[in-house]
């Protein structure tokens, strides 16, 4: 287990980093970020003193099939913001191999335009065998970003498929691209990542179906039941054709209600708390040491429960966990102490009804 | 397979090219290696500056540079050592491969270069190379917060 720290162990040396983070130093944000990945005892001290400082940016989110030009685009997308002197921060996550865990992270390739300028920061982040379009450290990733006081944040998905839906609360606007000749109308009324986007994008204009493919989705607009008013923008991310309607667009949703906004960092919050909470759990069932707890594991292997049932067992054991072992006589099955009578040992066979999934 | 040691998070390696030349197939062929090898690999076209290397490797923190030259670049890799250090980047390893004639290889190790693979070196070789140098440059990193400076 990781040593946690309260405020005054944190080491020296990391609050002068964080320090130089909240000044806006790109090698300390970038050091940070590096510890967050690392997770554990280093990532938690920057977490506290980040603290509520972090969060004003806004975050776009760009999502979208692999090779729809996301990285491209928001390549304009960035040229266009830095025109107006803004500052940015990209986080362009991209898949890990499920192979080697290994990865080449190639965002950047196509994000060219900005290789000298200080005003445009770049992380690459390997997904790590995250589903879900992002990586388990994002929600970190932005608040470091956003405490080292970048004005925008610019958050890129891996290539995603249909049901990426992740970044809907990562971002507080989403910006879909799409590209022609990808599918037909049906892909259009299908369920997922077009339900979630504030603006979408038809990319590679220039193609000659691009103009279907726009006239299929602002069809599919019209069909939907919560008749959300999202734009459809036409964009050449390479010639920059469209790209000053996107960020119009941009800026026109980034305007949130302060309600709405808390509302979307409530949310973030909560999912912060579920990832370290199920963390938490994991750590200690895997380093359980109870009797009480090998019956639920053996009920399991023979059949007697199914896996939901003898999780729910296992996690009424850490909140209940065995008072000290009392001075009396070992049980006579498992040899140890027993547990006292009550209610706490679990019964020696799970009924044969399985509750219904997710009960 | 190589035996060398892996990072977690995995080792962040910067493969790219300064310079002129364009040859960038062997950098693509070690990027794979390197990804096969369990690394995270970034990656640039040729025709990079030393500033621009610089900036990456600032933001992405990468644990070791590759820099492929097949025309002379490796000439100016001196200067991005040089450059590195002087963004308090002294720790990450830069290693060398393609061309690199014999008699200009003490130079570069001079200038604080970690490894220079040539034609014919083998992938393990290139991965167990790459990995030590990402290791050292790891664990100099985590010996920085260590240190209790006021």
């Amino acid at each position: 287990m990781d040593a946690r720290w309260s405020s005054p162990d944190i080491p020296p040396a990391l609050v002068a980093l964080v320090d130089r983070l909240r000044r806006g130093e790109a090698a300390a944000l970038a050091r940070c970020l590096s510890l967050v990945e690392q997770g554990g005892a280093h990532a938690d001290a920057i977490g506290r003193l980040i603290g509520a400082a972090s969060g004003r940016a806004i975050v776009v989110g760009f999502t979208g099939p692999p090779g729809a030009g996301k990285s491209t685009l928001i390549d304009a997308f960035v040229g266009h913001v830095r025109a107006g002197g803004r500052t940015v921060a990209v986080a362009a996550v991209d898949p890990s191999s499920p192979i080697s865990g290994g990865s080449v992270l190639g965002d950047r390739i196509r994000m060219q335009r900005h290789t000298e300028d200080p005003g445009v920061f770049i992380r690459s982040i390997a997904s790590r065998g995250h589903v879900g379009g992002l990586t388990e450290t994002i929600h970190r990733v932005l608040d470091l970003m956003g405490a080292s006081g970048r004005d925008l944040i610019v958050l890129e998905t891996v290539g995603a498929g249909q049901s990426e839906v992740e970044i809907a609360e990562a971002a507080d606007v989403c910006v879909v691209v799409n590209a022609p000749g990808l599918g037909d109308e049906v892909q259009a009324l299908k369920a997922g990542i077009l339900e979630i986007a504030d603006i979408l994008v038809v990319n590679k204009a220039d193609l000659p179906s691009a103009r279907r493919t726009a006239d299929q989705l602002r069809a599919m607009l019209t069909l939907r039941a919560d008749a959300r008013d999202t734009p459809v923008i036409e964009t050449i991310a390479t010639s920059g054709a469209g790209v000053a309607a996107l960020a119009a667009a941009v800026e026109a949703r980034a305007e949130l209600p302060a309600e709405q906004k808390r509302a979307r960092r409530l949310r973030r919050v909560r999912r912060l708390i579920a990832q370290a909470a199920g963390r938490a759990i994991r750590d200690r069932i895997l380093g359980l040491d109870d009797p009480r707890s090998d019956a639920a594991l053996e009920a399991a292997l023979e059949g007697r429960c199914g896996v939901a049932e003898a999780a729910e067992r296992v996690l009424r054991l850490l909140a209940y966990p065995a008072p000290p072992a009392p001075a009396g006589a070992p049980s006579p099955v498992t040899g140890r102490p027993d547990a006292p009578p009550g209610e706490r040992s679990p019964p020696p066979s799970c009924p044969s009804v399985i509750p219904p999934y997710g009960k | 397979m190589t035996t060398a040691p892996r990072l977690d998070p995995p080792a962040r390696v910067l493969v790219t090219k300064i310079g002129l030349d364009g040859h960038d197939r062997g950098s693509r062929i070690v990027a794979a290696f390197l990804r096969d090898a369990g690394m995270d690999v970034i990656y640039t076209p040729p025709w990079q500056s030393i500033a621009a290397v610089v900036k990456l490797a600032t933001e992405e923190d990468v644990d070791a540079i590759g820099v492929s030259s097949l025309a002379t670049d490796h000439l100016i890799v001196p200067q991005l050592v040089a450059a590195l250090r002087e963004a308090g980047l002294a720790h990450v390893g830069v290693v060398v491969g393609g061309i690199v004639p014999a008699d200009e290889q003490p130079a570069l190790v001079a200038a604080g270069v970690g490894a220079i693979f040539g034609p014919g070196a083998s992938r393990d070789a290139i991965v167990a190379g790459v990995a030590a140098l990402a290791a050292d440059a790891r664990a100099a990193r985590d010996a920085e917060l260590r240190e209790q400076t006021p």
